[in-house]
């Protein structure tokens, strides 16, 4: 029995240290911080040297880094609802467009006819810009207030059917905005956002790409700080719980409501803060940013990173992103450069979606795990295969399976 | 001392409890109590109703009739004027907006601050669906002193002090037994989305003193220096073990085993026997076993309940059990005439 328990406990091995977990969070903190500086001062570095400026001017990298870091935000909120809760949630870019239209009405002229304020007419654009500032937190509170909004009525379902319903929500949100016109500009969209600004700096500029740049670099790396804290906690526990088997976390005084109402509003508010900070980017918002495909993108970039894993999800989201808006242009332009006859007529931006269908279907033959897996998530994946009878094991409960928890 | 126990004021009260699954009527109007500090057994034929009986005591299904009270607090039972409840989340908007509106006609209210109340009305509106949803156990009991009842959900009756294993084992197999008998211990912890965000001080500290207790816990059932191994890769009998380790973890009054001893080998058995002892006899706790096990139910039980065909049809000490011939007839069928 001994020997069988040591064999365990090596096929276990590269399990976390149960006993470190609380002075390992402590230092979590410190070491995303660390991370984030060193991502941070690397990226622009690349942005100057010789591969990447044929690609494209460093400023127009510096540009897509930050537009990157809007996905790696949105990536880490999905993460927290899809990988470590387990809400599978398809209609995301919803809470994106929630955020973004929250901001377009507080800092546009347009918006605040319709709150009735004249918040941009009497600041101007350099004091108004402060504005974004408080509307961070303004744009996660009222994306978590829809995310709890979303997330009462789905309580009670759970998988394919809970995708439907998020998928139905994250159409409907966008078609509202794109149908009341009187409210929301239709099509055109609410323009003429206030950029952000800070007393110093004064206003940001589409020229200058840097001040975006650390906003997002400080935007990632405090979500990803909170995410951490979150996972490691009680909560996060508590989600890993019901992820892995509800009922079995009901029957432990996890009260699955509130926990699961927690994962949609805290990933609603991660995607509420990267809208507020993307309107201000594009100084304009419209129905057409929050379709199918943004939620589509994220979910995919999750997967692909590594569901589960924070640093997996960002740096799937990251890569993702730069192949999707820079990697295909650049081939485009090489292939047409070169002339090779058949390649040069491709164009790679339409196969962008192509090519998603290929590396996802690649992904789940090869590494179902993503690319970064989180470690428990790897063990259960590759378990799974071993031992194929347990879920038959499982399913004896009868009428319980089909109860549910209420 | 066996005599003694049973004489104990009850800690869990059954009354007339009843489930029907369509045709089939699993439970069937059963009486059962349970007193504080006493090992109770219910045994019967596979598919008696032991499990639905189980289930119904802890919230996973509703009973189709009866009631069981916990410490005197009725928990479970047919819910009782429910239609009242979506009166106590729109009442409260429903009268600010209507108010709202009477004054916006007098000319009171106007412009922005009527639709500051506007807002408020649908922040009141969003609130008090919440608490219905969520239903925390203050909400609970109010509701239950004006005559608006619900069952219990599972979580609830943990909270309340009752904890659970499964027949068929139901661990976290992907985190470690010591973050199973973390999760084990969610009720207990005070730490919030706040205190997690910034991870305070206190915060640390109780994480500190709960994976101590986590690792007491696990000593306690057998499990000692296994807490970093993966609940999957646990033998058999570890299992069943964390999973017991794992619902004291809610420091319950009463546990709730649904057979223990199914799958383990005689060895394993006789450990789980010292086990279940030590719990009521050292920790003071009430337990209620299903069990299959004979030997094991004849040799720890102060009082053996019977079902079959979801009736009780025998109640006593293991030696009235044994030689109660619907009992005998339930197992073995009748004596030849």
């Amino acid at each position: 029995m001994s020997v069988v328990t040591d064999l365990n406990a090596k096929a276990a091995g590269g399990g976390r240290m149960g006993g470190l977990r609380t002075s390992a969070s402590r230092h979590r903190s410190l070491s995303i911080l660390v991370g984030m500086a060193i991502v941070g001062a690397i990226l622009p570095v690349l942005a100057f040297i010789p591969p990447f400026t044929l690609a494209q001017p460093s400023n127009a990298w510096i540009d897509g880094f930050t537009n990157a870091g809007v996905f790696v935000l949105l990536a880490l909120g999905l993460n927290l609802v899809v990988g470590v809760a387990g809400l599978l949630d398809l209609g995301y870019a919803a809470f994106f467009a929630i955020g973004a239209y929250t901001y377009a009405y507080v800092a546009s002229p347009f918006g605040n006819s319709i709150l009735g304020i004249d918040l941009v007419a009497n600041l101007g654009t350099e004091t108004g810009g402060l504005v974004f500032w408080p509307m961070l937190l303004v744009g996660a509170l009222v994306a978590a207030t829809f995310g709890i909004l979303l997330g009462a009525p789905t309580l009670r379902l759970r998988g394919d059917y809970l995708a439907i319903v998020t998928l139905g929500f994250g159409e409907i949100v966008p078609i509202v905005f794109l149908n009341s016109d009187a409210l929301t500009n239709g099509t055109n969209g609410i323009g003429g956002l206030l950029r952000p600004s800070l007393p110093i700096i004064g206003s940001f500029s589409a020229i200058n790409p840097w001040p975006y740049y650390i906003t997002m670099l400080g935007l990632v790396t405090f979500v990803m700080i909170i995410c951490y804290r979150l996972v490691e906690s009680r909560l996060g526990r508590a989600w890993e719980a019901i992820r892995e088997d509800e009922l079995a976390a009901a029957a432990n005084g996890i009260n699955t409501v509130t926990v699961k109402l927690l994962a949609f509003a805290l990933g609603a508010s991660t995607a509420g803060i990267a809208g507020v900070f993307n309107a201000s980017k594009l100084v304009t918002v419209s129905p057409d940013q929050f379709t199918f495909i943004v939620s589509f993108t994220v979910l995919a970039m999750v997967v692909l990173g590594g569901m589960g894993n924070f640093w997996g999800v960002a740096v799937g989201a990251f890569v993702i992103y730069t192949i999707n808006n820079v990697l295909l242009k650049v081939l485009n332009q090489f292939f047409d450069q070169t002339g090779i006859p058949i390649l040069k007529d491709i164009d790679f931006i339409q196969l962008q979606f192509l090519l998603y269908g290929l590396a996802l279907v690649g992904m789940m033959l090869l590494r179902p795990e993503g690319l970064f897996p989180n470690s428990r998530r790897k063990r259960e994946l590759h378990t799974a295969m071993v031992e194929p009878g347990e879920d038959e094991l499982g399913a004896g409960e009868g009428p319980l399976d089909k109860e549910d928890v209420r | 001392m066996t005599g003694d126990v049973l004489d104990n004021e009850p800690i869990l009260v059954a009354r007339g409890v009843t489930r029907r699954f369509g045709g089939l009527l699993a439970v069937a109007s059963v009486d059962f109590t349970i007193p504080r500090r006493s090992i109770v057994s219910l045994i019967g034929p596979n598919g008696a109703g032991k499990t639905t009986f189980f289930n119904v005591l802890l919230g996973v299904i509703d009973p189709t009739a009866g009631s069981v009270e916990f410490h005197g607090r009725r928990m479970i039972a047919r819910p009782e004027r429910i239609a009242f409840e979506s009166l106590v989340w729109v009442l409260p908007a429903l009268v600010t907006g209507l108010l709202a509106a009477a004054l916006a006609t007098t000319g009171i209210l106007t412009g922005r601050i009527l639709a500051l109340v506007g807002f408020l009305v649908m922040l009141l509106l969003i609130g008090s669906l919440l608490l219905s949803i969520i239903r925390p156990v203050w909400y609970q009991k109010r509701l239950a002193r004006i005559g608006i009842f619900r069952s219990a959900r599972p979580n609830d009756m943990v909270e309340a002090g009752i904890g659970r294993t499964f027949q068929n084992i139901r661990l976290f197999k992907n985190m470690t037994a010591v973050e199973n008998v973390l999760v084990g211990m969610h009720p207990k912890l005070r730490s919030n989305l706040i205190s997690a965000m910034f991870n305070t001080k206190s915060m640390q500290a109780e994480e500190v003193v709960a994976l101590d207790r986590a690792q007491e816990l696990l000593t306690l059932v057998g499990l000692h220096g296994k807490g970093n191994e993966g609940a999957r890769n646990l033998p058999y009998g570890d299992q069943r073990r964390l999973e017991i380790a794992r619902a004291l973890a809610s420091d319950p009054q009463l546990l709730l085993l649904d057979e223990p001893a199914a799958g383990m080998n005689p060895k394993e058995t006789q450990d789980l026997v010292a086990l279940i002892s030590k719990l009521r006899n050292d920790l003071g706790l009430t337990i209620l076993l299903i069990e299959h096990d004979m030997k094991l139910v004849m040799g720890i039980s102060d009082r053996i309940t019977v079902l079959d065909h979801g009736e009780k049809i025998a109640e006593g000490t293991p030696e009235e059990v044994r030689r109660d011939p619907r009992v005998i007839e339930a197992y073995l069928g009748a004596p030849a005439a």
